[in-house]
């Protein structure tokens, strides 16, 4: 009886050697080392410089902000995957993301509830109510900062003074000192034209916290760039049709404007190289991404001159997202059909 | 600038290096072979040895009067000791003669002689060719004789043959250009011959100077015009050569022949000269036995229904053990279950590959990058594709984004971050066209 079980034992791990039964599937074999998560977190370490320069303009206030942002936003993904029993994807770096964009994107006194509403209707309703990463139609962070602008003006535009460079005191942004007070005045606070583009291109400049550094937006800009995450073209023909348009309509006639400054103000560099190259909410094809950064940089500079804010990158990106679809329909990828149909 | 576009294709880590120096070995006979009467494009074979009769080698043992169809010839000699249904890397199961070797190796009269191709004539050159069951060799493995013989109102003005060999790991097209250069050369002289064309262009990745330079040597300038073409997958793809090398375009559901092309792989064109010169049927071939899970890689000479597991333990068995058995290249090759699998004429690579190799995780949801859009040679739209064939959608994924017209060459699927399943949505999707038609036809 014994040897038999041990018998019955080898033949088993025979017939386990010989049968080895591999996993199949449909070909290709072979990915590229792309992921998703990868590419989020490179985005999320190409924002940091901006970041880091940021709090150390703004402050520790600063720090907190971001830190609620990005952290709240990553348990609101993580709460509502679990309430609708979806695998938890918080790893993936997405939330994360866009809770960061989100508070890079407030000004840096803000009171703190502001960066964790903010993250709660960009990850639960512009993001997980359309189904989740992929699905979503408008860029979550500027969905969440479009409510707070609406929901509490007032905090949302308040500017504190800048810690560091005291003797370009300001309490409000450069856009709306133009808006308010005139190009003269501007120049005058910042002392000269010259003055006013080094700090601007620097950074030490009133803004939200993540926006002011062009420099660093740039170089993080150009690291994604280089790593083929995002297409060159949308932030160059964005930047370039506000820069074209601001200088050609400015305050004083035909040519009067000030491409360079607007070029560099507000929120365009951040939104044109992060915002408008979000993959999910932009067209797929080149041509397509060049309407979407065309259009968003003519609406930009509708609102700048003629609406009432002084900013506009984030409607402009988010009229743009609406009509992505549309774009991709008009648009095909096929130029040429192979075969007459 | 291949359909307007500079920006086509991939770059696979090539991992040809484990085998591009090694050359061929010749692997030893096997104690016994499994040999599945279908192994090409058409009509199964029909068997006409039975149980316990003596077969040599190169012995026709299955043939069929069906018009697509290929000869099948014993690769050993021996006793046939079953015919029976056996696991097979395409079909997943078919009719099988199994022969056991008697380790002889003696070879049938016929298939040792030694002529002048130029003295036979085209209608001589096209019955050897198809008494020795030739197919294509590069993996899609159709008749050859049907290639060489096209319709009277089919002009053929060129021959392409294609030595692109773009698959990652596959280092076989190189080691027979490098290894059998005349042979090559005398069968593209033959296939050129029966066509009666003057055009032929060889096409050759630029990552294989070595075997460029030697045909180049070769082979005379006027008698075939060598091009290096760019290291780039899919470019060995029928349908992308004959782009590449001569901008036709060919339609889907047609074939090369309809813009006056025939492309043939380089190993058939040996296989062909073989046939012609010696008159050695199909059955032996070269095989690239490679990936990270087999221990010594190797480019081997062997015979037709060999069993997977004979090959991989002459390779020194699996390092560890494999997430994916593949026959073919990665990119378009067959996943096997089990090394039971025999060893068929369209087998160019035996593939252990490791989990690293693979990379795939679960798919999630498309985040439209875009990746598969840039890199997609056919100009399509494959996460369009992959979205509406996921779901079911094949009417508007063939009406409104050329279904159709894809290759399924992977490049979409290799490169998406999301790592979804792309080209396999689109087999679903060309399954239920194919399977609307039918029924529109039965109707």
């Amino acid at each position: 009886m014994r040897e038999e079980v041990s018998t019955n034992l080898e033949l088993e791990e025979l017939s386990r050697e010989e049968s080895q039964i591999f996993e199949i599937s449909s070909s290709p074999h072979m990915h590229s080392d792309d992921s998703i998560s990868k590419i989020m977190w490179t985005v999320v370490l190409t924002l940091m410089p901006a970041t880091i320069f940021g709090v150390c303009h703004f402050g520790l206030t600063a720090l907190k902000i971001l830190l609620l942002g990005a952290l709240s936003a990553v348990l609101f993904e993580a709460a509502i995957q679990k309430l609708v029993k979806k695998t938890i994807t918080v790893a993936d770096g997405s939330a994360f993301l866009t809770g960061l964009l989100l508070a890079m994107c407030l000004p840096p006194k803000v009171p703190f509830f502001l960066p964790i509403v903010g993250s709660f209707v960009a990850i639960v309703i512009a993001k997980h109510s359309m189904g989740g990463l992929g699905y979503n139609i408008f860029n979550p962070a500027h969905i969440g900062r479009a409510v707070l602008l609406l929901s509490w003006p007032v905090a949302m535009t308040t500017w504190t003074t800048m810690d560091i460079r005291v003797d370009t005191i300001s309490s409000a942004t450069p856009l709306n000192i133009l808006k308010q007070q005139g190009y003269p005045h501007l120049i005058e606070l910042f002392g000269s034209r010259a003055n006013m583009y080094t700090d601007m291109f620097l950074g030490f400049r009133n803004g939200c916290i993540g926006e002011t550094s062009v420099i660093l937006l740039l170089f993080g800009g150009t690291v994604l760039i280089y790593k083929k995450y995002i297409d060159w073209v949308v932030p160059v023909v964005m930047i370039a049709t506000v820069g074209i348009l601001t200088g050609i309509f400015g305050s004083g006639g035909v040519l009067s404007g000030d491409p360079v400054f607007h070029m560099m103000a507000g929120g365009l560099i951040i939104g044109a190289f992060f915002m408008a190259t979000d993959m999910v909410t932009t067209p797929i094809t080149r041509g397509g991404r060049i309407i979407f950064a065309l259009g968003a940089g003519i609406i930009t500079v509708l609102i700048r001159l003629l609406g009432g804010y002084p900013e506009g990158i984030c409607y402009a990106i988010l009229l743009m997202n609406s009509v992505t679809p549309l774009i991709d329909k008009l648009l095909p990828v096929t130029k040429e059909i192979l075969h007459a149909k | 600038m291949l359909f307007g576009r500079v920006k086509w294709g991939i770059h696979p880590k090539t991992h040809k290096t484990a085998t591009a120096n090694k050359p061929i070995e010749n692997m030893e006979l096997p104690r016994q072979v499994i040999i599945p009467v279908r192994m090409h494009i058409g009509a199964p074979a029909e068997p006409i040895v039975k149980k316990g009769d003596k077969v040599k080698t190169g012995q026709l043992i299955a043939n069929s009067s069906a018009p697509v169809s290929s000869n099948v010839h014993s690769s050993v000699s021996g006793t046939v000791v079953d015919i029976s249904d056996k696991p097979h890397s395409i079909y997943g199961q078919c009719l099988s003669i199994i022969i056991e070797s008697d380790g002889l190796d003696q070879w049938a009269e016929e298939t040792s002689v030694q002529r002048d191709w130029k003295m036979l004539r085209n209608d001589q050159v096209f019955e050897i060719i198809k008494n020795a069951g030739i197919v294509g060799m590069g993996g899609a493995a159709f008749p050859s004789h049907i290639k060489l013989c096209p319709p009277k109102d089919k002009k053929i003005d060129t021959l392409i043959i294609n030595a692109a060999e773009c698959e990652p790991f596959l280092t076989v097209d190189h080691r027979i250009m490098l290894e059998y250069t005349l042979r090559v050369a005398t069968g593209i002289e033959i296939i050129k011959n029966l066509l009666s064309v003057e055009n032929v262009f060889i096409g050759i990745e630029d990552n294989k100077v070595d075997a460029i330079k030697v045909m180049r040597d070769v082979i005379d300038e006027n008698s075939a015009k060598i091009v290096a073409i760019t290291t780039k997958y899919p470019h060995g793809a029928e349908k992308i050569i004959i782009k590449s090398l001569l901008n036709r375009e060919v339609a889907p559901g047609k074939l090369p022949m309809d813009v006056g092309v025939v492309v043939q792989n380089v190993s058939t064109a040996v296989a062909i000269c073989d046939a012609v010169v010696r008159g050695t049927p199909l059955i032996e071939r070269i095989v690239t036995v490679s990936g990270s899970a087999i221990n010594i890689p190797k480019n081997l000479k062997v015979r037709i229904g060999t069993t997977f597991s004979d090959v991989i333990k002459f390779c020194g068995g699996f390092k560890q053990t494999p997430e994916k058995l593949i026959m073919g290249g990665p990119m378009m090759g067959i996943a096997q279950y089990t090394t039971e699998v025999s060893v068929i004429k369209g087998t160019s690579g035996i593939l252990g590959l490791s989990k690293k190799d693979v990379n795939q995780v679960d798919q999630s949801a498309c985040i439209r990058c875009g990746k598969c859009v840039n890199c997609c040679p056919m100009n399509l739209n494959p996460s369009m594709l992959g979205i509406l064939s996921e779901k079911g959608f094949a009417d508007e994924a063939k009406n409104d984004y050329n279904l159709l017209d894809c290759i399924e060459c992977g490049c979409c699927s290799y490169v998406c971050p999301a790592k979804r399943h792309i080209v396999q949505y689109v087999r679903y999707a060309k399954r239920l066209v194919a399977e609307k038609a039918a029924e529109k036809g039965n109707k």
